[in-house]
Formats: structure tokens, C-alpha cells, sequence
């Protein structure tokens, strides 16, 4: 048995020997991937384009104006801006957010007596949703960092409940970090499951399916032999994917590399799994590959967790996410890079795995067996 | 002009056979738009709270009625022992948790100054800077409720958001969705089109067939166009019914948008097709081209004034950039034909180079 699975194995990575551009692509979009995810993939908010319209002109509307300049959230893309303009720059696009300082600022702050509250105006444009509620946050920060300031300059001690902060797994709050170990789960489902996704449904176009069910391979064989090689890749995959991940990336990898290695391997029989029941059900390649990315790959993506966290969606959905392997294996990959958790937390993901694994091969077994 | 419609109606009878293919390419994209319109937000509401309340009295327990009192937070955890903390935090039953010092009252009524912890769990950087916009929010409602005299001036915030008042995350994702869908079926339908023809050995036939290459071309194209026009305009009235996405421009100019940015598209399929020999190659090549940028580098999901300098030059070379400008422009700002010419030029200079590209490359084999 072990040498006919060998044979087809052989016959595999020949066939793939036959498609160089096809190995290229294997190798390159992972690290295509791998750098996109790694720069590009910030929900940071930096540099937000913002007009000023300081209609008061004093040292203190100057003085709130710097803050806004010297922050790093902030890039102040014109000042002295009329007030007029403010729907133009922002329908345009040229900026996110206008700070409007209106008159006699300055003089309610330093005129004594009384104490008042001027209320300067801060328009948001709400197209980005996401980025402007950050920006609108740091916005409201800075003025809050500036009355502070001027509470102190009379003496008066500062907000009596202050915040110490203390940020687990992250303290830096990088995207990154995040985002980077996440593209090890994603990469292996798209690249494992894409491949396997093809293994029979290829051989049927070309009619050599034909002779495989002639040979004395049986269908656990067949499965099995057309399998591995795929994992194989996929594993190689997972391994650059962490080597770039810890050196070039420097993401922190607090865990062990053994509990990564226990999960990765139920994860692959699930993608693999996967691939290969959407090639039994599948007559041509063209389905195939549209129903492996548009059935499974993308909604898995999207409801695992990996750019949209689970716990905003409603209830009903985030049950559904108990079907998608990828969850659990981001936990646990997120689990070994930033906490340094092991099994002894992370067991009943793994077991998800197996469970999963195991199912979906078995599926795809019986499944292929019917096809007569 | 023969010639084109001939090949659009040799496609057309190829699409039908292939029900579950078209139906794929027609029906996904509405139920891409349910899961992004119910399923996926950045709209963090009930952070799971911990509280570790050392003090006990009046004072704390109102800050802790504050916490959870306020429609963002859940309190999930009555924390006793220390290391109870860890062990909400490894398993992520908890996002933040609040920690109120011993003496809090005391200081409280003293007028002293007083620190009250908060632990937050930062493996996803992006809620949890929301989530500690939250926590300030509360902790300085609770201040002003405290009743401190203030013996200066204050400066407030007016803040008014435009285009999108309650800062809805679906009227921003649907736009970057419909960009994003029209370009996965365009690029992957005419990618596959032209080498399917190539594997199974029928190009040769069509070679010495009596069309030019731009016939057969616009013919392949046409059908595809039709295709991913009408799906596109699917998702925006269902988002338009369902969502409430607001349709504040002309029906006109988001024609000519959709229409142009799906001629890029298409083209881009065409010519991954001349260049790809079997349809997995094909479509891998499709996937990298057109996924990635539009998912990645659009301006979709992850804000583009963000990135490091070298990717904000590419992005200028990703057309998905283009429409998503305009896009966001017709829908939500309701600006006008004129005000969109610019991301216009820029996708109408894409499809020209694409399907002229592609049309190079067929001729000269």
C-alpha cells in the first residue's frame, strides 16, 4: 500500500514539475501575500489629511492647532483655510476631517471670571467609517490633552481619575502583529485548498480518471497519494511564511514552535479536505475553482475572525463560525505568536480540527467512491 | 460587427451550459452583500468587560455602574483572585478588564487624585483603540460626575460627521464591496474564457476563422460585461433596499463608472488569459492580480494614508483605487460627473492599456 501511494505521489510532483509557472506562482504569491498583509494591512490610523479654518487667529487657537500638527495621527494638509471651502476639500476626498476654531476662543480662555465652554467644531467625513471614528477619537484626545494644559496653567490639579493603561499580548499596539500571523492561517487554506481543489476534477476533464479507477489503487489511496503532496507544499508554505513572519517582520513569537506544529497538521487535512470534496462535486475546473473560492475560501476568510473580529457580529452568525476551521486555527496561531499560550489552553481548538479534518476527508472518500 | 456578436453568441451558449458557473457569478455577489451588510462591521459594541473592584464601596461601585451602564460595555467577570486575570485574558473572555485601587473612595472624597487600572487585551490593535476610546468616554463622564470644580475655561468638541452621520461601517464596506466583487467576475471570467479554449485545442480553430482579433476580443468581452453590469447593480439595489445605502448622485454617471472600471477588469482577465496556458495557472494569476490589490491596496478595508510611502505609490497603479473614489463620491457624497472626471481618466487610461495590451498579444501568435 505504502509504495503504491508513493508511485501516485511521484506521478504528482512530476505534474507539477510539467507547470514550472505554476510551482513559481506557489512560491511567489505566499510572499507576495506575506508582504502586502505585513505593510499594507494597517487599520492604524496615521497621517489622517485634515484642513484647519482658524477663524480666531490667537496664540491659543495657534497653540490647539499645534497639537494637531505635531501629532503623528495628523497631517495638516491646509490651514488658513476659508470656511466655505471646508464642504469642497471634504467631498473631494482632499481631506478627512476640518477643524473649525470660531472666534473669541482665545479670549474666553484668558478673560478670567467666570468659567465658560467654547466648543470648537470638528467635521468628520464619514465615507471611511472606521478610520474617521479612530481619527474623530484622537481629535477629541488632543483637545482633552490641551484643556489639561490649561487647567494647569491655573494651578488646578488635572482629571482626578487618571487611566493607567496596561496592554497585554501587544503593548504597542501594532497592527501588525496581528495581522501577520493570521496571513500563515489564510495562506495555507488558499494555497492547499486551491491545489487540492483540482486533483480529480483535473484528471476527469482530461479523461485520465479513467485509467486511475482501472489501477489497484483503492479510493483512500488515491485520496491519500493525491494529498500529501499538496501538504507537503503547504507545509513548506507555513514554514517560510514563520521565518519571515519572525525575523523580517519581527512579529514576537512568544509560544512554542511544537504546539504550532501539532495544529498545523489537523489544519492541513482540513483544507486539503476541503479542496479535494469540492473537486469530487465538481464536473469541470472552472466550477471547481469557483466554487472552492466563492463557496468556501472567501466566506471562511471573512467569518473567521481574520480582519473582522468575531464578537461584532450577531449572535446567530457568530455560531455559524464554529463550522470554519479557520477560526480555530487563528486562535491558536494567535494564541503561540502574542500570548506564549500551549496546549493546555489551546487543546479544544485542535480537537475542532481533527474533528473537522477527519469529517471532511471521509466525506470527500464516500463521496468519490458514488462516482460510479 | 458580425463577427463580434457571432463570438458573443458562441460565449453566450457556453455560459448557459455552465449553470452552476453563472449562477456563481450572478447570485454570489448578494450573498457576499448579506454577509458583509449583517455579518461583518468594525462596529465594536459589548466589550466583554472584567472588574476587579479591590475597594468596595459607594464611590466604586458607581464607577462600576458607569462601565456597565454604557451601551458599549457587558460586564462578563467578577474577578476575585489575581490570577484569575491572566487566565480571562489567555482565553479571551475578556477584553479589558478594570481594576479600582484600595482607598479609591477614600481618595475620591479627599479631592486627591486616584488611578484605576485598565488591562487591555491588544492582539487586535485595531479594537482595542477603540475600545480604550470608550473607556476614556466613560472615565471622563464619571469625572464630570464627581462634580470637580473646574476653575478655568474649557475647550468642548462639536463634532458632526459627514456623508455617514452614525458612522455606519456598512455604508463604507458596501462601495469597496461592490469594487471588489465586480473585479473577482470580471478578471476570473474572461481569464478563464480564452485558455479554456486554449486547453481544449479549439483556439486554433477560431485562428483561421474570418474575424480580427478585436472582434473576437469584444465579442469574448461583451457577454461578460453584460454580466458583471447587471450583478453589479444587483448588489447597489439590494444594499439600496436593505441597507439603507443612500443613492445621493445620478444613475448616469454610476453607469459610466461601473461600466468603465469593469472594462479594467475584464481586460485584465483577457490578458492573463494570452499569457497563462491552463486555466489553474490562470487563475492563480487572476487571484494575485486582482484580489490582492483590491483587497489590500484600494482603500477598501485598510486606509490607504496609513501605508508606508512606497505602497501609496503603488496603490496608484491599482484602478480599484480610482473607483472606489468615484464610487464613494456618486453614492455617498452625491458629487457629479465633472467632479469624478479625474478617477474617471485614470480607469478609462487602465481599460484602454488592458484590452489594447491583450489584443498585441493575441494578434502576434
Amino acid at each position: 500500500m505504502m509504495r503504491r501511494i508513493r508511485v501516485l505521489m511521484w506521478k504528482e510532483f512530476l505534474e507539477l514539475r510539467q507547470t514550472p509557472e505554476l510551482l513559481g506562482l506557489l512560491v511567489i504569491a505566499p510572499v507576495i501575500q506575506l508582504f502586502l498583509l505585513g505593510y499594507a494591512a494597517t487599520t492604524d490610523v496615521k497621517d489622517v489629511p485634515i484642513v484647519v479654518v482658524d477663524a480666531d487667529r490667537t496664540i491659543r487657537s495657534r497653540q490647539l492647532v499645534e497639537r494637531f500638527a505635531g501629532s503623528p495621527h495628523f497631517r495638516i494638509v491646509a490651514d488658513e483655510v476659508d470656511v466655505h471651502q471646508v464642504d469642497h476639500q471634504l467631498s473631494s476626498g482632499h481631506a478627512w476631517l476640518a477643524l473649525v476654531i470660531p472666534t473669541g476662543l482665545g479670549a474666553a480662555i484668558d478673560r478670567g471670571g467666570a468659567p465658560t465652554r467654547t466648543d470648537v467644531q470638528l467635521l468628520a467625513d464619514g465615507s471611511d467609517a472606521n478610520s474617521s471614528g479612530i481619527a474623530l477619537a484622537y481629535a477629541a484626545g488632543l483637545v482633552r490633552e490641551y484643556n489639561t494644559v490649561l487647567l494647569a496653567e491655573r494651578g488646578a490639579a488635572a482629571a482626578p481619575i487618571n487611566v493607567s493603561l496596561r496592554v497585554w499580548f501587544n503593548p504597542e499596539l501594532v497592527s501588525r502583529d496581528f495581522m501577520v500571523p493570521g496571513v500563515l492561517a489564510m495562506l495555507l487554506l488558499v494555497v492547499t485548498a486551491n491545489l487540492s481543489s483540482m486533483a480529480i476534477v483535473r484528471e476527469r476533464e482530461l479523461g485520465t480518471l479513467e485509467q486511475l479507477s482501472v489501477t489497484p489503487l483503492s479510493n483512500w489511496e488515491l485520496m491519500i497519494g493525491k494529498l500529501l503532496p499538496y501538504g507537503i507544499i503547504g507545509f513548506l508554505d507555513a514554514i517560510m511564511v514563520v521565518v519571515v513572519a519572525v525575523f523580517w517582520f519581527e512579529v514576537p513569537f512568544e509560544g512554542s514552535v511544537w504546539t504550532l506544529l501539532v495544529a498545523v497538521l489537523p489544519y492541513l487535512m482540513c483544507t486539503l479536505g476541503l479542496g479535494l470534496f469540492v473537486s469530487t462535486i465538481s464536473r469541470t475546473q472552472q466550477q471547481a475553482m469557483l466554487t472552492a473560492i466563492f463557496f468556501f475560501l472567501m466566506p471562511m476568510i471573512y467569518l473567521s475572525g481574520f480582519t473582522f473580529p468575531i464578537e461584532n457580529m450577531p449572535p446567530l452568525i457568530q455560531k455559524l463560525t464554529y463550522l470554519i476551521p479557520l477560526r480555530y486555527f487563528l486562535v491558536v496561531v494567535r494564541g503561540v505568536f502574542l500570548k506564549g499560550i500551549g496546549l493546555d489552553v489551546l487543546w479544544p481548538q485542535v480537537a475542532a480540527l481533527f474533528a473537522w479534518g477527519t469529517a471532511i476527508v471521509t466525506l470527500a472518500v464516500l463521496n468519490s467512491s458514488k462516482r460510479g | 460587427m458580425k463577427g463580434v456578436l457571432a463570438v458573443a453568441m458562441k460565449e453566450l451558449r457556453q455560459i448557459r451550459r455552465d449553470r452552476r458557473s453563472l449562477l456563481i457569478l450572478l447570485l454570489i455577489p448578494l450573498f457576499f452583500l448579506f454577509l458583509f451588510g449583517y455579518a461583518l462591521n468594525f462596529d465594536i459594541r459589548h466589550v466583554t468587560l472584567g472588574v476587579q473592584d479591590r475597594d468596595q464601596s459607594a464611590d466604586s461601585r458607581a464607577l462600576v455602574a458607569a462601565f456597565s451602564r454604557s451601551a458599549y460595555f457587558d460586564q462578563v467577570a467578577t474577578i476575585e483572585h489575581e490570577r484569575d486575570i491572566s487566565d480571562l485574558m489567555n482565553r479571551g473572555s475578556a477584553r479589558a478588564i478594570l481594576v479600582i485601587p484600595e482607598g479609591y473612595a477614600r481618595r475620591i472624597g479627599r479631592h486627591e487624585p486616584v488611578d484605576v487600572q485598565i488591562l487591555l487585551n491588544g492582539d487586535n490593535a485595531n479594537t482595542a483603540t477603540t475600545v480604550l476610546g470608550y473607556v476614556n468616554g466613560v472615565l471622563t463622564e464619571a469625572t464630570a460626575g464627581l462634580n470637580v470644580k473646574a476653575n478655568a475655561s474649557t475647550i468642548g468638541v462639536a463634532s458632526r460627521v459627514w456623508y455617514n452621520p452614525e458612522l455606519r461601517s456598512a455604508l463604507f464596506l458596501v462601495p469597496g464591496l461592490i469594487a471588489y466583487i465586480a473585479t473577482i467576475s470580471a478578471v476570473v471570467s474572461t481569464s478563464l474564457s480564452i485558455v479554456r479554449e486554449k486547453e481544449s485545442g479549439t483556439i486554433e480553430q477560431i485562428r483561421m476563422a474570418p474575424i480580427s482579433t478585436l472582434a473576437y476580443i469584444l465579442g469574448k468581452t461583451l457577454p461578460y460585461l453584460v454580466i458583471a453590469q447587471t450583478s453589479a447593480f444587483l448588489i447597489i439595489f439590494a444594499a439600496m433596499s436593505l441597507f439603507g445605502l443612500p443613492m445621493r448622485g445620478d444613475w448616469f454617471t454610476l453607469f459610466i463608472v461601473v461600466g468603465v472600471f469593469l472594462l479594467g477588469g475584464l481586460g485584465t482577465g483577457l490578458l492573463v488569459s494570452t499569457v497563462a496556458e491552463t486555466q489553474q495557472i490562470a487563475l492563480q494569476a487572476s487571484m494575485l492580480l486582482a484580489f490582492l490589490p483590491v483587497f489590500m491596496l484600494s482603500g477598501f478595508i485598510f486606509p490607504i494614508a496609513s501605508m508606508p510611502v512606497v505602497l501609496q505609490y503603488v496603490t496608484t497603479v491599482v484602478p480599484a483605487k480610482y473607483f472606489l473614489i468615484a464610487l464613494r463620491g456618486v453614492v455617498l457624497k452625491g458629487v457629479g460627473l465633472s467632479e469624478v472626471i479625474a478617477p474617471l481618466t485614470a480607469l478609462a487610461i487602465f481599460a484602454t492599456a488592458v484590452v489594447g495590451l491583450s489584443a498585441l498579444r493575441l494578434s502576434r501568435r
